[in-house]
C-alpha cells in the first residue's frame, strides 16, 4: 500500500530494495522539479536560435556551409546508445546484488560519452579552421551557445560519472549512492532528448531546409 | 574586445579603481558622496567585526548561523541581507530624489554618470538583493511550519540558495569601494550595455550579481516546490493549507519558469562582453530584441514572484487580527494560481513601443488587463474576511489595510498603462515610475512589514513595541504619497525616468513634493530600526513564550516562540482548514502526545559558506579579470560540492527522551500562563497563551 503511493516516475528500487525507495521519492521528485528547471533554459536557448539562424546569418556562412552532417549522425548514434547502455546500468543498480555489471555498464556509458564529446569537440575545431566562429555572427553566437551549453551539460554529467565510479568503490552500494545514480541517469536521459532536438532543429532543419 | 597588453596578477584592477582614491584625485561633490558612502561600509563592517568581537560572537555567528542548514535561521539570514540592503536602496532613493528637486536649470550635486550608478543600483537592488531575500526569507522562516514539516526537503541546497544571493549582495556592496557599477539601469538594455558603449566593470558587476542570485532563486524554488508538494503533515491536503503556503507554492513555480531566461540573457550579454559575440550588438546579426524579451519573460513574472508571497502575508495578517476564517479560500487559491498563469502572458507590455504590430500590443494589453480581474477578486476576498470581524488595528493590520486602499490606486494606474496607446504617451515618463513604485511598495514592502511585525514574535519569543510600529507605519503611507503622487503628474507633464538634470521651472515644486515624500519614507525605515531596538531592550516584559500572542489560525502558532530546531516534537495530524484554531476550540491545543519518537536532523555544515566565498571569488574575479581567481572559484565552488557527496554523517538524532523532557516542559510551561483576551494583546499580559472564545 504504501509502496504504491510512493511511486515515482521512472525506474522505482522499490521491489528489491525498499529502505531506500522509501527514501528516494523526495529526492527523485526534486530532481525532476530540477530538470524542468533545466528544459527551460534549453528551450529559452532553441527560441533564440530559431530567431538567430536564418536572420542573424550576417552575410556569414549558413549552416548548410558548416554542419556536417554524417559527424552529427554518429553523435546522435553514440549518445543513444549510451542512453540505452545507462540503462543497462540502472537495471543492473536494481537486480544484480554484484558491482561488477553495474561498474561495466558504466564504464561503457562513459565511454560513449566522451565519444560524443571528443566527436563535438572535432566538430566545433573543423568550424573555427573554417572561419565559423562565434564571433562572426549571431546565427553562430546561438548555435555554439546551445550546442555547446548542452556538450557543457554532458561534461558535467561525465564528470558525475566518473564521482560515482568512486563512490561505488569508496562507499559502495549504499543508498545515497543508489539514490544519486538514479538521479544521473535521469540526467543522462534528459541530454539525450535534448540532444534529438538539436539534431533534428538544427542540423536537419539546417541542412534540409 | 581589448586584449590586455601585459598580464598582471590583479587583470584590469588598478589603485585608481578604488573609491577613496578617486575622491582624493578629484575633490568634486559627487566623488565625495561615492567616497562617503565606501567608508559607510568599510566603518560599518568593521563596527561589526568590533561589536563580534567584544562580545565573543565569533563562535555563536560560525556555529549558530553561518554553518547553519536550519530553514528558520537561513530565512532569518536572508531577513537581514534584505534589510542591509534596503538600507543602502532607500538611502539612494531620497539621494536621487535629492539630486532632481535640485536640479531644475542647475547640475545639482551629482553626476550623470553617477547618478547613472544610483538608479541602476537601486533598482537592481530593490528588486533582486532586497524583495527577493525579503519574500524567500519570510517563506523559508514560515511555509514548513504552516505545513507541519520539520524543514525544508534539501537544507543544505537552502543554505547554498541563502549564499549564492548573498555572494550577489556582496559583489553589489563591493562595487561601492572598488570601481563603478553599471549605469544601464537596472534591466541592462544592450546595446547600451554592450562592450562599446559601456567598456569598464559596471555591467560586469551587474552580469555576475545578478547571475548568482538568479541561479540560487532557482534552487530555492525547486526545493520549496518540492517541500509543499512532499513533506506535508498527514492531513495536511493542498486544500487544507494556509493562504501563505498556497503562494508561496506558485511563487516556487514561477521562479522555476521565469529565472531560466534571465540566466540565460545575461550569460549571453557577458559573452558579447567578453568573447566578442553577437547576441545582442548592433552588427554582424545581433538582435537587442531578444534581450528585451528575454528579460521580461523572466521580468515579468518576477513582479508575480514577489508579491504572491505579500499576498499570502495579507492573507494571514487580516485573517488573523479579524478574528475570522479567511472569506472565500478557494477563490483565493484559483485568482492565486490564475495570477501565476497570467503572469508569462503579458510580458510584451514592457516595450509596446519597441515596433511590434497593433494586432500583438492589443493582444497583450488585454491579457495585461485581464490579471486585474483574479486580483480584484483578492481585494473583495480581504475586505469580506473583515466584515463582521472583530478587527483589532495592530501594526501588521494597519499596514495590510493600507496595502488594499492603496495597491487599489496602483492597479488603477496599471490598467491605464495596460492600453498600448496611453503607453504610448506615457512609456519611460515618471508615471511608470510612480506607477511601478505604487505596486511594489504597498504589494510587496508592506507585506513583508506586516509579516515581519506579525512573525517576529514567532521567530524571537517577544513582540516589538506596537507604538514605533504606528508610527513607522504612518511614515511609511504619508511618504509614499507625498514621493510617489507627484511623480504622476510629473510623468504627465512630460518628465522623463532616470533625468538627471531639469530644464522646466513648472516641476520644482512637485519634485520638492517628492524629496519631502522620500525624506518621510527614510524615516519610516528608521522608526523600523529604533522599534528593534526598543523592543530588544524591553524584551522581558515583551516575551511570549506560548508562542501564541495573537490568537493565531495556522499550525506555526502551536509550538513554542521561538520554536524548536525540529519544529514540532510530534508531527501533527491535521483534520481541516485554519488547523491550530480548530485545535483551540476542540480543546486539543497543548495535549501532551502519546508517544514520542527520535527526530532526525541535518548537521550543520561548511559547505555553503564555503560555496558562498567562491562565489564572490568567482565573480569578483569574473569582473576584473583576474583569471587565475576565476578557476580557483570554480575549484572552490565544485570541489565543495564533490567533497561533500563523500560524506556519510549527515545527520544527527535527538533522542526521543530528549524531546520529550523539553516538549512537556515547555506544555506545562503553556499550561500555567494566563489566557490573554484580545483587549490585552499590546500588553505585558500577553504572553503567547490566547484566549478561547467559546
Amino acid at each position: 500500500m504504501k509502496r504504491q503511493s510512493l511511486l515515482h516516475p521512472g525506474l522505482n528500487l522499490g521491489s528489491t530494495d525498499e529502505y531506500s525507495h522509501d527514501e528516494a521519492e523526495p529526492v527523485i521528485f526534486g530532481f525532476w522539479v530540477f530538470l524542468m528547471a533545466d528544459l527551460v533554459l534549453f528551450a529559452i536557448l532553441f527560441a533564440t536560435y530559431a530567431s538567430m539562424s536564418v536572420q542573424g546569418q550576417a552575410g556569414g556562412p549558413s549552416p548548410t556551409d558548416v554542419f556536417d552532417l554524417p559527424s552529427a549522425f554518429i553523435e546522435t548514434m553514440l549518445l543513444l546508445s549510451s542512453s540505452i547502455t545507462f540503462g543497462m546500468a540502472s537495471l543492473a543498480l536494481k537486480y544484480k546484488a554484484d558491482r561488477l555489471h553495474l561498474v561495466f555498464w558504466l564504464v561503457l556509458t562513459f565511454c560513449l560519452g566522451a565519444g560524443f564529446i571528443g566527436m563535438e569537440v572535432r566538430d566545433f575545431w573543423i568550424m573555427t579552421q573554417q572561419g565559423a566562429v562565434p564571433q562572426r555572427s549571431g546565427f553562430l553566437s546561438a548555435f555554439y551557445m546551445l550546442v555547446a551549453t548542452h556538450g557543457i551539460h554532458v561534461t558535467a554529467g561525465l564528470c558525475w560519472m566518473i564521482v560515482m565510479l568512486v563512490q561505488l568503490r569508496v562507499l559502495g552500494r549504499t543508498t545515497e549512492v543508489k539514490l544519486r545514480l538514479m538521479r544521473l541517469a535521469l540526467f543522462w536521459h534528459m541530454l539525450d532528448i535534448v540532444w534529438v532536438c538539436i539534431f533534428t532543429f538544427v542540423y536537419l532543419f539546417g541542412v534540409a531546409l | 574586445m581589448t586584449v590586455e597588453s601585459s598580464f598582471s596578477l590583479l587583470g584590469t584592477l588598478t589603485p585608481q579603481d578604488i573609491s577613496f582614491v578617486q575622491t582624493f584625485e578629484n575633490p568634486v561633490m559627487s566623488e565625495f558622496i561615492d567616497g562617503a558612502a565606501g567608508s559607510v561600509l568599510v566603518i560599518g563592517m568593521i563596527i561589526v567585526a568590533a561589536l563580534l568581537t567584544y562580545y565573543r560572537g565569533w563562535k555563536t555567528l560560525w556555529f549558530d548561523w553561518l554553518t547553519s542548514v536550519d530553514h528558520k535561521k537561513v530565512g532569518i539570514m536572508y531577513i537581514v541581507v534584505a534589510f542591509v540592503m534596503l538600507a543602502r536602496a532607500i538611502i539612494e532613493g531620497v539621494l536621487m530624489r535629492y539630486q532632481q528637486s535640485i536640479a531644475v536649470n542647475d547640475p545639482g550635486v551629482l553626476t550623470p554618470d553617477h547618478f547613472g550608478q544610483l538608479f541602476s543600483t537601486h533598482g537592481s537592488i530593490m528588486i533582486f538583493f532586497m524583495a527577493m531575500p525579503f519574500i524567500t526569507g519570510m517563506i523559508n522562516y514560515i511555509m514548513p511550519q504552516q505545513i507541519g514539516a520539520r524543514d525544508v526537503s534539501f537544507p543544505l541546497l537552502n543554505a547554498i540558495s541563502l549564499w549564492l544571493t548573498a555572494a550577489g549582495a556582496a559583489l553589489v556592496m563591493i562595487s561601492l569601494v572598488v570601481g563603478k557599477f553599471s549605469t544601464g539601469g537596472w534591466t541592462a538594455y544592450p546595446p547600451y550595455t554592450g562592450i562599446e558603449f559601456s567598456p569598464g566593470e559596471g555591467v560586469d558587476y551587474w552580469i555576475w550579481s545578478i547571475s548568482l542570485t538568479s541561479i540560487g532563486s532557482t534552487l530555492t524554488g525547486v526545493n520549496f516546490a518540492t517541500t509543499i508538494y512532499k513533506n506535508r503533515a498527514p492531513g495536511m491536503t493542498l486544500f487544507r493549507m494556509p493562504l501563505f503556503c498556497w503562494t508561496s507554492l506558485c511563487t516556487s513555480v514561477l521562479m522555476i519558469f521565469a529565472m531560466a531566461p534571465l540566466t540565460i540573457a545575461t550569460l549571453m550579454l557577458a559573452l558579447d562582453r567578453y568573447a566578442g559575440f553577437h547576441f545582442f550588438t548592433n552588427d554582424l546579426g545581433g538582435n537587442m530584441m531578444n534581450y528585451a524579451n528575454l528579460f521580461w519573460l523572466f521580468g515579468h513574472p518576477e513582479v508575480y514572484i514577489l508579491i504572491l508571497p505579500a499576498f499570502g502575508v495579507f492573507s494571514e495578517v487580516i485573517s488573523t487580527f479579524s478574528g475570522k476564517t479567511i472569506y472565500g479560500y478557494k477563490s483565493l487559491v484559483v485568482a492565486t494560481m490564475s495570477i501565476a498563469v497570467l503572469s508569462f502572458t503579458v510580458w510584451l507590455h514592457h516595450f509596446f513601443t519597441m515596433g511590434q504590430g497593433a494586432n500583438v500590443n492589443a493582444i497583450f494589453g488585454i491579457a495585461t488587463m485581464l490579471i486585474g480581474v483574479p486580483t480584484g477578486v483578492k481585494v473583495y476576498d480581504w475586505l469580506l474576511t473583515m466584515v463582521r470581524g472583530r478587527i483589532r488595528l495592530t501594526t501588521a493590520m494597519l499596514f495590510s489595510i493600507m496595502f488594499l486602499v492603496t495597491f487599489v490606486i496602483g492597479g488603477l494606474t496599471g490598467v491605464i498603462l495596460a492600453n498600448p496607446p496611453v503607453d504610448f504617451a506615457v512609456h519611460n515618463s515618471l508615471f511608470l515610475v510612480a506607477h511601478f513604485h505604487n505596486m511594489v511598495i504597498p504589494g510587496v514592502l508592506f507585506g513583508m512589514i506586516a509579516g515581519y511585525q506579525f512573525w517576529f514574535p514567532k521567530a524571537f519569543g517577544f513582540r516589538l513595541a506596537e507604538r514605533w510600529g504606528k508610527a513607522s507605519f504612518w511614515c511609511w503611507s504619508f511618504g509614499f504619497y507625498l514621493t510617489f503622487m507627484p511623480l504622476y503628474v510629473l510623468g504627465l507633464m512630460g518628465a522623463m525616468r532616470r533625468t538627471v538634470e531639469w530644464f522646466r521651472p513648472e516641476y520644482l515644486g512637485w519634485l520638492q513634493a517628492s524629496f519631502v515624500g522620500a525624506l518621510l519614507l527614510f524615516s519610516g525605515f528608521i522608526l523600523l530600526i529604533v522599534q528593534l531596538i526598543v523592543s530588544v531592550r524591553q524584551r522581558d516584559q515583551r516575551r511570549v513564550p506560548a508562542g501564541d500572542p495573537w490568537d493565531g489560525r495556522s499550525l506555526e502558532w502551536s509550538n513554542s516562540a521561538p520554536p524548536p530546531e525540529y519544529n514540532f516534537a510530534v508531527i501533527p495530524e491535521v483534520s481541516g482548514q485554519d488547523a491550530f484554531t480548530r485545535l483551540k476550540e476542540q480543546g486539543k491545543a497543548y495535549a501532551s502526545p502519546a508517544a514520542y519518537d527520535d527526530i532526525i536532523v541535518p548537521k550543520n555544515s561548511i559547505v555553503a559558506p564555503v560555496i558562498g566565498v567562491g562565489a564572490i571569488a568567482l565573480g569578483f574575479a569574473l569582473v576584473w579579470h583576474i583569471w587565475w581567481l576565476v578557476a580557483l572559484g570554480f575549484v572552490t565552488i565544485w570541489g565543495a560540492v564533490i567533497a561533500r557527496s563523500f560524506v556519510t554523517e549527515t545527520e544527527r538524532v535527538i533522542p526521543a527522551s530528549e524531546v520529550r523532557a523539553d516538549h512537556e516542559a515547555w506544555l506545562q510551561q503553556v499550561r500555567e500562563c494566563a489566557t490573554t483576551p484580545r483587549e490585552q494583546e499590546d500588553t505585558s499580559a500577553n504572553v503567547g497563551r490566547a484566549e478561547v472564545l467559546a
